[in-house]
């Protein structure tokens, strides 16, 4: 049984439609990579999985269980209330491009806590596993340290162990290496890969071409926000079907500028307006 | 003129006699100011904390409240409170009123510095907060809250510094605080010059006092990050 199923999930933000009719299935362990140009949707889509945004409709299956309610492409989507969305919400792991660690928090802290608050884990536990958590992704000398101490790099994977922290079904990476300086990129992709190894479920939104081809067992191209394009990264890279996905691959491998903005497609916010300079140099 | 005229004209024996009541409305100043910042720090962070809430109810009040004590004069407000009260049968001594009216007033205030301390505070922090299930208030009190409390340092020490100085408003209650202590000896010698000037200083060095504590507060206690 897929441990995530997202059917029918529109969005828009005012008159602006950023995700129409989009249909997902993940499988437990599966890894998923999510493609596609500046302003396709890819953020909003992970975004709206966690209800970090509420969708305009759709209905979002975790392991069986409804996130909000609404079905159906014709009714609205409406959220669970508070106390549920939250003990929801913790199921999935998120990390973001800019990292988002606590700023007044050690890195231990910002490990240890999701389970001491949320979980109610005893203080001296929840800190023995968060140093257990740094220890594993090779980050135990950096637990007394502050966010602003650490490099960007590091930063991103503590915000990955915080992620861990709360035992997650699934993990949702947002271009976790769209902010990063290029010789800070490979130790957090290093890391996600010992994650996948590990057998973690993951949504990967990704410009870097060689980890998606080596880490992922499917890949999602997006654009204008709808999936354009699905398959295993042999096909989608290698042999496209659709027009679309051959002419963004070419720009990414060619120009590198996988941001360029279509003319009709919506852009929404500036997000996603990181250096992706990286990703094609690498790509 | 030459310094002997100047001499002739300020009485520094005055001043120098002056000072023992002087002090004793220097200490009912800072009586009043420390009872009215304490109580202002709770009511600015509790409103401030609500402008914040996700109680639409619980923002409408706070909106109000502010409103009307930005809005109204805070001269009008220790009038209500000494003069205005007392029809309802609610009688309260001149320093008490003073406590009250600073306090009431400094905490709107207060309450928009906190506010806006929070709001600056980067809105990833609060989705990642989201993101590993805190609650809202969770969120607040673990996050938002510790990062804000630096931020609001230096723009609370100014309303406090506010507050200390609107306490010489308190003298047009008779309450017997520095600078109305000042008007008894003036109504007396008849030399406002050397008394104002006696009075000005003592609130310079309170004042300093202050202002000094908070910088201490802001480079030890909260500097961890």
């Amino acid at each position: 049984m897929a441990i995530l199923r997202v059917d029918h999930l529109s969005k828009s933000f005012g008159a602006t439609t950023v995700l129409t009719d989009i249909g997902l299935r993940v499988e437990k362990g599966e890894i998923l990579i999510v493609i596609g140009p500046s302003g396709s949707g890819k953020t909003t889509l992970l975004r709206c999985i966690q209800c970090l945004e509420y969708p305009d409709r759709g209905t979002i299956m975790l392991d069986g269980v409804p996130f909000g309610r609404g079905d159906g492409p014709g009714r609205a989507w409406s959220p669970d209330p508070p106390r549920v969305l939250d003990a929801k919400r913790r199921r999935i792991g998120f990390v973001f491009q800019r990292f988002n660690l606590f700023a007044n928090l050690t890195a231990l802290d910002n490990v240890s806590i999701g389970p001491r608050r949320v979980l109610g884990v005893p203080s001296r536990e929840a800190r023995a596993r968060a140093g257990a958590v740094l220890a594993r992704l090779g980050l135990a000398e950096h637990a007394g340290k502050l966010p602003s101490q650490l490099s960007g790099g590091q930063q991103q994977r503590v915000a990955i162990a915080r992620a861990l922290s709360m035992d997650p079904l699934l993990m949702l990476f947002d271009e976790p290496t769209s902010a990063l300086d290029p010789e800070l990129v490979d130790e957090v992709l290093q890391t996600m890969r010992q994650l996948a190894a590990s057998g973690m479920t993951m949504i990967v939104v990704t410009h870097e071409l060689d980890f998606a081809r080596e880490v992922g067992d499917r890949v999602v191209f997006m654009d204008g926000g709808r999936i354009v394009e699905e398959g295993s990264p042999a096909v989608v890279f290698n042999q496209p079907h659709e027009e679309r996905t051959r002419a963004f691959l070419r720009r990414l491998l060619r120009t590198g500028a996988p941001h360029h903005v279509r003319r009709d497609a919506p852009s929404h916010g500036g997000a996603e307006l990181g250096p992706d300079a990286t990703a094609e140099r690498r790509a | 003129m030459d310094t002997a005229e100047l001499s002739s004209r300020f009485d520094f024996a005055l001043i120098v006699e002056s000072i023992p009541f002087l002090l004793r409305g220097a200490v009912y100043t800072v009586e009043v100011s420390l009872l009215a910042i304490s109580f202002g720090l709770v009511l600015g962070w509790l409103l401030g904390l609500a402008a914040v809430s996700g109680l639409r109810w619980l923002r409408a009040i706070t909106w109000a409240y502010v409103q009307f004590i930005r809005g109204t004069p805070l001269l009008v407000q220790i009038f209500l409170i000494y003069f205005g009260l007392p029809v309802f049968g609610i009688d309260i001594p001149a320093f008490w009123s003073g406590v009250i009216a600073l306090g009431l007033n400094s905490g709107g205030f207060q309450a928009e510095i906190v506010r806006a301390g929070i709001e600056s505070i980067d809105r990833g922090q609060t989705e990642a907060a989201r993101s590993i299930g805190m609650s809202r208030v969770q969120t607040l009190l673990f996050i938002l809250v510790p990062q804000a409390i630096r931020r609001v340092i230096p723009p609370l020490t100014n309303e406090l510094i506010t507050l200390t100085k609107s306490s010489s408003l308190l003298s047009a209650i008779a309450a017997l605080e520095l600078t109305h202590a000042g008007q008894l000896i003036i109504a007396r010698t008849f030399a406002p010059f050397e008394i104002y000037t006696a009075v000005a200083a003592l609130y310079l060095v309170m004042i300093a006092l202050l202002s000094r504590v908070s910088a201490l507060l802001e480079r030890r206690v909260f500097v961890n990050y």
